[in-house]
């Protein structure tokens, strides 16, 4: 077999058995790899109404068939499961060296059920595998995990593990791997704890054949040529990380300030800008696996805030950042530190101590639980870590905004879509990317059709950020081939500055199968509709494709798009129809047909 | 005038594209472990650097060879192994200072890189020019200059 090896690894942790299992190659053709296969064998075997947090639930890691190989910042691998925040089919995503460490070892895959009766973790040394004691680890952060597995095991293993929320089930705990990297939302570092389950450790030394070495490599080449070439991800993103993006949505009138209570422009945007980043704390630039871009950051903080480590990100400079009117750059940058090593979610925690903010301020939740006010740096270093540990109100922050909000009887307050905390665009200043919030498969995502690339970055082509006009069309296929491109195992951002054309030819050579760029599209709405039925059962559906109150009824407060809301109504019932759904939201059978589901 | 292969760590990312590039172009699959350049990353503090074979013009794997195995490319300058005479006892592995030099299972012979004939893929491939490869008396300028600039601020701030 070509680009994929063919196998996954079995692992019950309930009665500490490990097995080798084929995997079926009519499923890698339809599903592809990474989020598509994974999501589809967890179809298969899980009922969607399962408990997340229970036995019954399965954690699926899953890589695609480029991981591991030359094709631009190919190392990508997803965690499927059913995310305990929200219920959705959780697939999240995360790079570096851990991925393809697994298919150099022999596996596409690991699929984790049952539970563990005391701590454990899996030590996979090429075809070897074994369940190993965890006890001395519990407790211990990702960087201690980290450390005492590779001394255990073999200094070149990869290792992703679990920190202290994700053993704590905080909602919104991440799976962290090499240190800094994070399967990052949807809580699935606490299905990993539920389950006993502190670490998987890799070390690989086996190789991947592609189908047409020629061929793949002039394929690989061509796509790097153009990523190279393209201003985003040839030197914007290598240039200042994702926080160039700090300054254009501020400038953009779309980033949001006080939990999207206010106009969405930051007065004090620039100091913590990537520009602000490159100038003051920039260590080096860090790339994932095979990747051309490079657009990690090493940031080193000195004075109050010492430390050093990796990021933030702009999702993560915004969220804990401008969302809580803070703009003391050293300040987020501990806080997001303090995520990686404690393994946290930082949009999620962002978003719930956000909603916790502004309902203290407005007077629901009462003071005697924590002095939360905006602006204040000290409270949100403190909190991160009381979430992480669920002490005092952070108990409370743990189940993330939606059911905080709902405790104290204004879950109106929560920026969330399906329970999960939205990202760093408001939609009042963008149509399209709250049309993608609503119908996201996960819920609040910006990872799932980035409509901010041709709303407000113009790629590949710019379109009016406030008109709904054409919206729905646009963003199926933005849906559709992120889909692919996550299940192929390669990273979202190579996207700025490649299309499907390269990747699906990538693909071919790569795999050797025989599909037209339009088949492989397709593979991607398959996987897009698969998502979906999964929800459905899980009794998701479309009373939930819709957004907070505020974003569809108070007009934007100031700024470029000043009066806007979101007119979801107009684009919603247009989206369901280009879907070949019906009103209800529901794939029709001819759909299904088509899509062979 | 003769090139030789230059490395800056400062501006390494980690990204490992080079071992990917290296491992292709020699065994036909992508595989690290067998790559004749290796990234090594210290997470921690932020650093990482690629290693490997520096040509040495005093070359400890030749000189240690019983056989007469490891000999320079005229063309390229690069150390190379004569397959057909290597024994594989590996004392070229042993010898090598840089840890360059070493032993594959999978093919039972001796891996050290051999510049790919003059045109390194790793340089080619390299997406943030942390490996270059140079005429040998230029090498060392960009080091230099960049020393001076340091320099430079140090001279702007206190003056």
């Amino acid at each position: 077999m070509y680009a994929w090896i063919g196998q996954v690894l079995r692992v019950n942790l309930t009665d500490a058995t490990i097995k080798k299992e084929k995997l079926d190659p009519a499923l890698l053709q339809n599903y592809i790899g990474a989020r598509g296969l994974g999501s589809k064998l967890f179809m298969d075997e899980v009922n969607p109404q399962v408990d997340p947090l229970s036995p019954e639930n399965k954690i699926i890691f899953m890589t695609g068939p480029l991981t591991g190989t030359l094709a631009a910042s190919g190392g990508r691998y997803n965690v499927v499961t059913r995310g305990p925040l929200n219920g959705t089919i959780a697939a999240s995503n995360s790079g570096g060296s851990f991925g393809p460490e697994l298919k150099y070892a022999g596996y596409d895959g690991i699929i984790f059920e049952g539970k563990a009766e005391k701590p454990v973790y899996l030590w996979i040394n090429n075809a070897e595998a074994e369940l190993r004691s965890a006890e001395e680890l519990w407790g211990r952060n990702v960087p201690e995990t980290t450390d005492m597995i590779k001394q255990a095991t073999h200094e070149e293993a990869k290792v992703a593990c679990i920190g202290p929320a994700g053993e704590k089930l905080v909602k919104f705990a991440c799976i962290m791997n090499e240190y800094n990297r994070a399967a990052g939302r949807s809580g699935v570092g606490a299905v990993m704890g539920s389950k006993n389950l502190k670490a998987l450790a890799v070390r690989g030394t086996g190789g991947i054949k592609v189908a047409d070495r020629q061929g793949f490599m002039q394929a690989i080449t061509d796509a790097r040529n153009k990523l190279k070439a393209h201003p985003v991800t040839g030197a914007g993103l290598a240039a200042y990380g994702t926080n160039v993006l700090v300054n254009i949505l501020n400038e953009h009138g779309g980033l949001p300030v006080k939990n999207f209570s206010e106009a969405a422009v930051f007065a004090r945007a620039e100091n913590i800008s990537g520009e602000y980043q490159a100038e003051h704390c920039l260590v080096r630039n860090k790339g994932c696996f095979g990747c051309s871009i490079g657009c990690g950051r090493v940031s080193r903080n000195r004075g109050k805030y010492k430390g050093i480590g990796e990021g933030p990100e702009y999702e993560a400079t915004w969220g804990l950042g401008p969302n809580l009117f803070i703009d003391d750059f050293e300040a987020i940058s501990k806080a997001n530190f303090l995520c990686n090593e404690l393994g946290l979610d930082p949009i999620s925690l962002a978003g719930t101590l956000a909603c916790a903010t502004e309902m203290m301020e407005k007077g629901f939740i009462p003071r005697e639980k924590a002095e939360l006010r905006w602006g204040d740096a000290d409270m949100l270093v403190e909190m991160t870590i009381k979430t992480a540990y669920r002490e005092g109100f952070g108990d409370e922050l743990a189940e993330g905004s939606y059911r905080l909000a709902e405790k104290y009887g204004h879950p109106e307050y929560s920026m969330s879509v399906k329970k999960q905390e939205l990202p760093a665009y408001d939609p009042r200043g963008q149509q399209g990317i709250g049309l993608n919030y609503a119908t996201s498969n996960r819920g609040g995502c910006h990872v799932r059709g980035y409509m901010t690339s041709p709303e407000v970055l113009g790629i590949p082509e710019k379109v009016d950020p406030d008109s709904t006009e054409g919206k729905a069309a646009l963003l199926k296929i933005f849906q559709d081939l992120t889909a692919l491109v996550d299940s192929a195992g390669i990273c979202l951002f190579t996207t700025f500055g490649q299309g499907l054309p390269e990747i699906a030819e990538q693909l071919r050579q790569a795999t050797g199968l025989d599909l037209s760029d339009e088949e492989f599209l397709l593979a991607g709405e398959r996987i897009w509709n698969l998502e979906r039925s999964f929800n459905l059962l899980a009794g998701i559906s479309s009373k939930d494709d819709t957004l907070p109150p505020r974003l569809l009824r108070e007009p934007m407060k100031g700024g470029p798009h000043q009066g806007n809301v979101v007119r979801l109504e107009l684009m919603l019932p247009e989206y369901y129809t280009l879907r070949g759904w019906d009103q209800a939201g529901v794939p029709t059978p001819e759909k299904l047909q088509e899509l062979s589901l | 005038m003769e090139k030789i292969i230059v490395v800056q760590p400062e501006k390494c990312t980690g990204c490992r594209t080079c071992e990917l590039v290296c491992s292709f172009t020699h065994t036909g699959e992508f595989n690290p472990a067998r790559s004749r350049i290796s990234v090594f990353t210290f997470e921690k503090v932020g650093f990482s650097s690629p290693v490997l074979c520096q040509q040495c013009s005093t070359a400890a794997c030749m000189q240690v060879c019983p056989v007469g195995a490891v000999s320079r490319d005229n063309k390229t300058g690069a150390m190379v192994v004569n397959s057909s005479r290597c024994l594989v006892c590996k004392a070229c592995t042993i010898a090598c200072p840089l840890g360059a030099t070493f032993y594959d299972h999978v093919s039972d012979s001796i891996l050290k890189c051999d510049l790919c004939g003059g045109d390194p893929e790793c340089v080619k491939f390299c997406p943030s020019g942390a490996i270059t490869y140079q005429e040998a008396g230029e090498a060392g300028l960009a080091r230099r200059k960049a020393v001076a600039a340091k320099l430079k601020d140090v001279y702007e701030e206190v003056s």
